[in-house]
């Protein structure tokens, strides 16, 4: 009853005061479309300078593998001065140079040196090119081969199999892990934020000397949060598979059940926040830093979590969003596979125990 | 006028770090993420696990799979006996990729028929996969070039001979390492000022300082240098730690580098006042500097390239300080840019940082709640 009525008055609060509601459902909204268009990996037409020193038929047919390539645009250059200059400049990202006797050298036993220099600053870039010259190297090869009548020998062929997102979509498991950085500032934002206001403003206070238990307060905190939560999780996979295309391979109970225990998390972890900074400034740094940046670069979101060194992966494992996004990126693309998800969701269980249980230990000592 | 504006400046100070918690929140975290965040930023692929599936146990079927024992990029996790040991494999994520050579591999590779190795690629994380099948071919072709060399096979007519410029390791943490420089102090100034005239307001002691003597540009300086200064402190830490922890190599001058430090934090000292003049309460500055900073961290190149974005999104990224810090910096620190060539990065932050002021300037007064 008492707990009703708590309920109650934490809707009040949220339809009264839009910021709850904007963060909820205006933010997964911008947020994704944002992000969803914006973060890709998939580099497409990038622009390479193509040096022929000496063009001739063969350069020319080397230059036409590049232009039907649909990752690679090449731009001719005259020399390698121009080309250097194009690169220093950054209007391309890689030169290919075909030397003088090229011709010559491709008829003789040692076959012919293509000099390929890659722009390697952004280093994950320059591999993602350096494949994609290599991609047009085989194909030319095996077409001139055809031309010449004579079969392309090439001892060991590889045959690539790509499970789950055969395309090599970026898109595909950015967006999944996009949902799960929105849900981690959203749980996180609504909580930190929101009591945080009432610690400062002592509301908080004049709560808990009324005959309600922290444990009524803690629950009646979480409840219209977390319903305010799952419905932008709910627009969130809703504009994941209708908007940007990624397949749901999972089902949807197994969806809503490993969201419901992350937003826990995240709604707990919010708590925690708010309980120990009791200020707003402080809650509002120690949300950005103990979870949206994490959550972005801790996670396996963008970057491996096996290449990492080994303290840092043991550091990993306290990153609610790390499991979220292991699941979230399996139930779209791959399906209900139990031996991830299973781990996965058990350390969500913990993890929400844990912060869920110790903001109700530090809210009852505050008082003390 | 000096004298008026270091006075309130000492009290933003004060504001900011009587506080324990404050002062903590402001300082230690940044340098315990750069450290963290420096190694873990990266997307060099360092242990692909895969497991083999020989079905033709020749010696030169054995010769290949040493390859990839013999490479440090690879680790062997299983060996699979059966066809349907496959899926489970992938699935469980227990290997990134399942290399399955055939019964016939040994057969066709002395009989002159191209031999296929079937790769099967968990494409969970696309990225991930691909630069693994990068790694793959370079293996195999590896093994191609070694194979017909010794039994007198004619190679290709055209091989590639590829260099990186400025990275010749590829390492991605040159790139990342610096770009979080940016990340870190965009996150702290924001949050400093985000929340300077918010809390005022919210206090009620912001009208007082309106009936003060102070013009509202002293107002405005005095609640600017804080972040400022707390900004270029951190930033000197943050690079050192770059420079000489992680040592990623600085190849252009210091004074460029300060010189690009001070625009970025005078473009989002600028944005985050801008943010505290227009809210009335914390909550809803600390709202703005979210929708701030998240999108101006995602959207600017420190992780995925701007050039892979939609011509929209492009062209909103030109509102980004970020962005151009992220040119600035990695160019300085990796291709040593000099001054004169980073004067189109640096009047965008002057001109992003001048707008903002001045708008919050004028906002001071304007927006009585």
């Amino acid at each position: 009853m008492r707990l009703r009525g708590l309920i109650r008055k934490e809707f009040l609060q949220v339809l009264r005061d839009p910021s709850s509601i904007a963060i909820a459902f205006l933010m997964p909204v911008l947020l994704l479309l944002l992000f969803g268009y914006g973060v890709s990996l998939d580099a497409e037409h990038v622009p390479v300078a193509l040096v022929a020193e000496q063009p001739n038929a063969d350069t020319e047919s080397f230059a036409g593998a590049f232009r039907q390539s649909r990752y690679l645009s090449p731009v001719g250059m005259p020399g390698m001065r121009e080309a250097v200059a194009a690169m220093n400049n950054r209007r391309v990202d890689a030169i290919i140079r075909l030397k003088e006797d090229f011709s010559r050298r491709m008829r003789s036993p040692d076959g012919a040196a293509i000099q390929v220099i890659v722009n390697g600053i952004d280093a994950n870039n320059a591999r993602l090119v350096q494949g994609y010259v290599e991609g047009v190297w085989s194909k030319w090869l095996q077409s001139e081969a055809l031309a010449g009548g004579r079969p392309l020998d090439i001892p060991v062929q590889v045959e690539e199999r790509v499970w789950f997102n055969s395309e090599l979509k970026s898109r595909n498991f950015i967006v999944p892990g996009l949902i799960a950085i929105i849900m981690t500032l959203i749980g996180a934002l609504l909580t930190a934020m929101v009591m945080a206001r009432e610690w400062e403003r002592g509301t908080m206070e004049a709560l808990m000397v009324t005959p309600v238990t922290i444990r009524e307060v803690i629950v009646g905190k979480l409840i219209p949060y977390y319903i305010l939560g799952m419905g932008g999780m709910a627009l969130s996979v809703v504009m994941a598979v209708g908007l940007f295309g990624v397949p749901l391979k999972g089902s949807l109970w197994v969806l809503f059940l490993a969201s419901s225990l992350f937003l826990l998390t995240a709604l707990g972890m919010g708590m925690l926040i708010s309980v120990v900074a009791r200020n707003q400034f402080v809650a509002g740094q120690a949300a950005i830093i103990v979870t949206f940046l994490p959550a972005f670069i801790l996670s396996g979101f963008l970057f491996d979590i096996s290449s990492m060194p080994a303290p840092v992966q043991v550091i990993t494992h306290a990153v609610a969003a790390r499991y979220f996004i292991a699941i979230l990126q399996t139930l779209f693309l791959a399906g209900d596979v139990w031996p991830v998800i299973l781990p996965n969701a058990a350390a969500l269980i913990l993890m929400a125990g844990f912060f869920l249980g110790l903001a109700r230990k530090k809210s009852r000592k505050s008082l003390d | 006028m000096a004298k008026r504006i270091f006075s309130l400046m000492i009290k933003e100070f004060l504001a900011i770090l009587l506080d324990k918690k404050s002062r903590v929140v402001v300082f230690v975290p940044p340098i315990i993420q750069v450290l963290v965040f420096g190694y873990a930023a990266t997307f060099d692929l360092k242990n692909i696990t895969y497991a083999i599936y020989n079905e033709d146990s020749s010696a030169l079927s054995r010769e290949l799979e040493a390859g990839f024992k013999g490479s440090t990029h690879f680790q062997e996790v299983a060996r699979i006996r059966r066809h349907d040991q496959i899926a489970p494999m992938i699935d469980r994520r227990d290997a990134l990729l399942v290399l399955h050579i055939g019964p016939e591999f040994s057969r066709d590779l002395t009989t002159g028929r191209p031999a296929v190795v079937q790769v099967i690629v968990d494409g969970r994380n696309s990225n991930t996969a691909l630069l693994a099948l990068n790694y793959v071919k370079t293996v195999i072709t590896a093994f191609n070039n070694d194979f017909a060399a010794r039994n007198g096979r004619a190679g290709p007519p055209a091989r590639l001979e590829t260099r990186a410029w400025f990275n010749p390791n590829l390492e991605s943490r040159w790139f990342i390492v610096p770009g979080i420089v940016g990340l870190l102090l965009l996150v702290v100034t924001i949050l400093v000022t985000a929340l300077s005239v918010a809390r005022e307001r919210e206090q009620g002691t912001f009208d007082q300082l309106l009936v003060t003597p102070f013009r509202p540009v002293e107002i405005l300086i005095g609640k600017a240098l804080p972040g400022f200064i707390i900004g270029i402190a951190e930033a000197t830490v943050i690079i050192l730690i770059t420079v000489f922890w992680f040592r990623v190599p600085l190849q252009g001058s210091v004074a460029t580098l300060y010189a690009g430090v001070v625009l970025f934090l005078f473009s989002s000292v600028g944005v985050g006042l801008m943010i505290s003049s227009l809210s009335v309460t914390q909550q809803q500055g600390l709202l703005g500097a979210f929708l701030f900073v998240v999108p101006a961290i995602i959207l600017s190149g420190f992780t995925t390239p701007i050039a892979n974005m939609p011509h929209l999104i492009r062209q909103i990224t030109y509102l980004n300080p970020m962005r151009y810090f992220m040119i600035i910096i990695r160019g300085i620190f990796l291709e040593g840019t000099p001054f004169s060539m980073l004067l189109g990065q640096f009047w965008p932050l002057a001109a992003i940082g001048l707008f903002n002021m001045v708008l919050a300037g004028w906002m001071f007064r304007r927006r009585l709640y």
